[in-house]
């Protein structure tokens, strides 16, 4: 099934987890340190570099571009790692997110209390995705090296729906 | 006395990096191969098939073939009779790291542990020396990804708890670890030792080619039930079930203390990633 992003919440509620799907549009990477600053901004009540409601968060951290290449190997990192901060991103209007393995009990509810999606994409399928990647542009934290947040343009980007909004689950 | 120059230690470690960032092993690509055949479809059938179209691809396009391109982990055998000259040895192994992880696009992976800076080159490796007989220096080069890493575990049991104990720590951390470290996974078990020398054998023990077994029946028996166990849990390619969840069981052995049974259970994901070399 190919997706268009962002989603729209009628379309995020008719995925079942299990549906293979391939995405098109944009998504933006953040993994560990990246997190720990929005989730800071947001406690706060700062505004963030970046539009939240309704974005796609892709847990990664691509390797540098190559000459010629519009992105490095870009596969998804654990997501159990996010868990701390999942559910408040998904309070604050996150549509959906990308990444790899299970997630806790707190993340699943806050899935399906948002109608959000999670996608599980093939960890360690990095040059796949990088293939994937047709654009990329880092927006956030440049002083994360790796672990700064880049607005990436995908088409037919490969994954499986992991947990859908209605509470199923692959795993 | 055979005189080598540390500068041909760095070239021969940042050729060994640059590759081992691109490439599986064979053994692994052909273990991945025979686990696609095992299963019948469904989501971890396509996982498999992607994994194996992403080896492709990274050999084609030049590329990582995961962007984890890992922390390094260097094993030198110097051989007694071997007199190193030159820039001390383990800078000469850092600044081949360093070479490599900038030339080849590799993403850099290694931070302060309280501040989480990025040391910004992918160094310090983790740098392992061992004095052996002879007048070479055998080279293991072992880039290795976080995923599985962080769901490894190490355990003090006690010797009443035998091969048994040996199987449930095994099969253990496999399960714990679930769909989080890249399943089908890859096992270097340690068995003995002490505390960190059987961390180190576990490590050392996925330097095997996979599917290949320890010379030792009694060893290879515990791969082998190891590995049947490991498969019935059902998690599957990426946790999302089905008969292939680890892709093989490897397992290092040394001499204990008579008060103890250390195990460690090193967990590498499937894009195992080793290259070897000698001067």
């Amino acid at each position: 099934m190919k997706l268009n992003l962002p989603l729209d919440k009628e379309t995020a509620k008719t995925l079942k987890a299990g549906d293979s799907v391939l995405l098109s549009g944009v998504i933006l990477t953040a993994r560990d340190c990246a997190h720990k600053k929005i989730f800071e901004l947001l406690e706060k009540g700062e505004s963030l570099p970046f539009e939240l409601k309704d974005a796609v968060i892709y847990y990664a951290g691509p390797c540098p571009a190559a000459p010629g290449k519009a992105s490095g190997s870009c596969g998804p990192t654990t997501s159990a790692r996010m868990e701390t901060f999942a559910p408040a991103l998904l309070n604050s209007g996150l549509g959906a997110i990308i990444g790899k393995g299970e997630m806790n009990a707190a993340t699943r509810e806050a899935i399906k209390r948002n109608s959000a999606v999670y996608f599980a994409a093939i960890g360690g399928a990095g040059a796949y995705y990088g293939k994937a990647v047709k654009k990329s542009e880092c927006i956030a934290f440049p002083e994360l090296l790796s672990e700064a947040v880049h607005r990436l343009e995908v088409e037919n980007f490969p994954a499986v729906v992991a947990y859908d909004c209605k509470g199923g689950s692959i795993y | 006395m055979r005189e080598i120059n540390t500068k041909q230690i760095e070239e021969k470690i940042y050729s060994l990096a640059l590759s081992a960032g691109k490439r599986l092993t064979p053994s692994c690509i052909d273990a991945l191969n025979a686990a696609c055949i095992k299963e019948s479809g469904g989501a971890a059938k396509f996982a498999l098939e992607t994994l194996i179209e992403n080896a492709r691809i990274a050999e084609n396009e030049n590329m990582p073939v995961c962007q984890d391109t890992g922390m390094s982990v260097v094993i030198l055998k110097i051989g007694q009779n071997v007199c190193l000259t030159g820039k001390p040895l383990y800078d000469a192994v850092n600044d081949g790291v360093r070479r490599a992880y900038a030339d080849g696009y590799f993403r850099k992976s290694v931070c302060d542990p309280l501040t989480r800076k990025n040391t910004g080159d992918n160094t310090p490796a983790v740098i392992h020396t061992e004095i052996v007989d002879g007048d070479n220096v055998q080279i293991d080069y072992l880039p290795k990804g976080f995923g599985s890493e962080n769901m490894s575990r190490l355990y003090m049991l006690k010797p009443a708890q035998g091969i048994d104990g040996i199987l449930n720590a095994i099969v253990e951390t496999v399960r714990l670890a679930g769909s989080r470290p890249c399943p089908p996974v890859y096992i270097g078990v340690g068995i003995g030792g002490t505390f960190d020398s059987c961390a180190y054998l576990a490590k050392k023990a996925l330097l095997r080619e996979v599917g290949k077994s320890n010379p030792r029946g009694d060893i290879a028996q515990i791969e082998r039930v190891a590995l049947e166990k490991i498969n019935e849990l059902d998690i599957g390619c990426q946790g999302f079930h089905g008969a292939v969840t680890a892709l093989g069981v490897s397992c290092e052995c040394a001499p204990t203390h008579i008060a103890g049974l250390p195990v460690a259970v090193n967990i590498q994901c499937h894009c195992v990633r080793c290259e070897k070399g000698e001067i």
